[in-house]
């Protein structure tokens, strides 16, 4: 239109503080993972020197065993409490939505709350109900003859994906939800003239007609299933199976802060954020591919 | 909690849903369905509710009691009162300091960052200028890098200037939100006509007070829900405050109860102190959630329907 000034100066603040915290960062990072430190002298008294060191890094995090188990990890962590967790919303959203339950506002409120509660707080909250001795679930379980240790090495990775299932089934069911409520009413009547069940309405329309939102969700849930770090990192102090390079983006703040290996972190970084980038395209490729198909 | 405002509301959605069921798909429901869907709804939400509970319960009791009776029911003497007392005044009342710091982190960062966000989704929706797709795909390539990544060289960066350890080192990176731009801009072109701001033109108001006096007004709806977002998103926020910030008086909720958990390990009076902790941080979160439900989900449909 008209100002040829206005619009950059509408987008100025963002433009300043998201080129500053988002952009910069990228670049520098990007530029870590090419460099290697040098000391001088015998002890690096002599001061440090960066220099290039190609793909040197990613060379390393790509050979570090860690790195590569955390990841399998994710990916294992991914498949199961993905596929878990859109399943559980979008049966809860279609459940909710049917009108054949009494109190749906109160239903829809008590799943999405835990959405509120900062991933922190939760995991708090669960690993007190995983603690043997302070836990009602553990002395319950026992008494039926259960006996299970949910900090175990090989059951704590579970322990945590119920945490991330127990704060986003919610959050995910609002989104399909929104799109159930957006199916036109006439195509439920024209399938109940043609004399469609439930079932043939949940599979034929609704499924179908929430394909965008499921996409959504699961790519949304893909990216954060790679970012995982808050609640392994809090239950570490609980549990032996997890290590400081548990998940990818551990180990990138372990090298980072504790080996001080900057190079490393940032190569591993740089390989998450590719990571997420190539895992969504794909999820996006899928879709269309199925789409098309149909 | 909300009755009063809810009941029309409430009545609104129930003649909806009646005449939904006069009309389609629920017809002939049975009794014995609605019951069993209602009981697996119920199970869920037993679910969702148990921690809750169970933090509600025990912050009632004794360090003995926590560890002596059943999590499930209250213990032999109630102190709730004690509990919290001692929640608010340990270490010369650093949780009600951690309370307020993360009520300024989210409070100034969720606010200034809508006003940013939303000034800029404006723009690319209403002006037509050189550089405008390249914007788009900037911020949208932004916004598929994890935030995690960004984090480390952003540490780096605020170290060189010296404002790590700093109210500005969270405050400063809770200021952008890419996804309230994209909002923005998705709004601002259905909710504002053109026309509108010709007639604006017209009139002889300038471009900047076209966007503050004719704009945003009408795009409240998407506000409310960038500002509610943005406030969870900082509220939750873990990664960022425990890179950034060293001193404990500077600490956010989320990093003040994790450093007081890592302490149960040694002394057990730490426990009471993070259960009861966890309540006054849960409690008013979970209210705020289930009050704003309402108008969250309605600014999400208003923008889709209108897009």
């Amino acid at each position: 239109m008209r100002s040829k000034t206005a619009p950059w100066l509408l987008l100025a603040p963002f433009m300043v503080l998201f080129l500053g915290t988002v952009i910069v960062p990228i670049i520098m990072a990007i530029g870590y993972s090419f460099t290697r430190v040098e000391r001088s002298g015998l002890l690096g008294e002599e001061g440090l020197t960066s220099v290039f060191a190609g793909f040197e890094n990613y060379a390393a995090a790509l050979a570090n065993h860690n790195f590569i188990a955390s990841i399998g990890r994710m990916v294992l962590f991914g498949v199961v409490q993905v596929t878990v967790m859109i399943v559980a919303a979008t049966i809860l959203a279609l459940l909710l939505e049917s009108a054949a339950a009494r109190w749906p506002g109160f239903f829809r409120a008590t799943y999405f709350m835990p959405y509120g509660i900062p991933g922190v707080i939760a995991t708090i909250l669960w690993s007190f109900l995983y603690i043997p001795g302070l836990s009602p679930i553990v002395d319950v379980l026992g008494l039926v003859g259960i006996n299970i240790d949910f900090l175990a090495p090989e059951v704590v990775l579970w322990s945590i994906a119920n945490i991330v299932t127990w704060t986003y089934t919610g959050y995910n069911m609002l989104i399909i939800i929104a799109q159930l409520k957006s199916i036109p009413g006439d195509l439920y009547e024209a399938a109940r003239i043609d004399g469609a069940g439930s079932f043939r309405i949940v599979k034929d329309i609704q499924l179908p007609m929430i394909r965008p939102a499921l996409v959504l969700t699961i790519i949304f849930s893909i990216i954060g299933t790679l970012q995982l770090f808050a609640e392994p990192r809090l239950m570490q102090t609980m549990s032996s199976g997890i290590t400081s390079e548990y998940t990818p983006n551990m180990s990138a703040y372990a090298y980072a802060f504790q080996y001080n290996e900057i190079g490393m972190a940032a190569a591993q970084a740089v390989i998450i954020a590719v990571s997420a980038f190539t895992l969504s395209a794909i999820a996006l490729g899928i879709s269309q591919w199925t789409e098309r198909r149909r | 909690m909300s009755t009063t405002p809810d009941t029309p509301r409430t009545a609104g959605r129930s003649k909806a849903r009646s005449d939904e069921r006069s009309g389609s798909r629920a017809a002939g429901r049975s009794p014995a369905t609605t019951i069993i869907v209602t009981a697996v709804l119920a199970i869920v939400a037993i679910y969702f509710l148990i921690p809750v509970y169970w933090v509600v319960v025990n912050a009632t009791k004794t360090t003995e009691d926590l560890f002596g009776t059943s999590g499930f029911w209250f213990g032999s003497s109630f102190e709730l009162v004690d509990n919290i007392r001692a929640v608010l005044s340990a270490n010369g009342g650093i949780f009600p300091r951690w309370a307020l710091n993360s009520l300024v982190y989210s409070g100034i960062g969720s606010v200034l960052a809508t006003y940013f966000a939303v000034a800029g989704g404006y723009a690319l929706a209403k002006y037509r200028f050189p550089g405008k797709q390249f914007v788009y795909a900037l911020v949208l390539g932004g916004v598929l890098v994890p935030g995690t990544a960004t984090a480390l060289p952003l540490f780096f960066l605020f170290s060189s200037v010296g404002l790590t350890n700093t109210y500005w080192s969270v405050l400063i990176p809770s200021l952008v939100s890419p996804f309230g731009l994209f909002l923005a801009a998705i709004y601002a072109g259905a909710a504002i006509p053109d026309e509108m701001l010709e007639a604006g033109r017209i009139d002889g108001i300038g471009e900047l007070a076209l966007f503050h006096r004719i704009a945003l007004p009408q795009l409240v709806p998407a506000i409310v829900t960038i500002v509610l977002f943005q406030f969870v998103g900082i509220w939750n926020n873990y990664f960022l405050p425990l890179v950034m910030l060293a001193d404990e008086n500077l600490y956010p909720i989320t990093l003040g109860l994790d450093n007081w958990r890592a302490q149960t390990d040694r002394l057990p009076e730490f426990y009471q102190l993070t259960v009861g902790g966890a309540l006054l941080s849960v409690i008013p979160l979970a209210i705020l959630i289930l009050v704003l439900q309402r108008f969250w989900r309605g600014g999400l449909t208003e923008g889709s329907v209108k897009g």
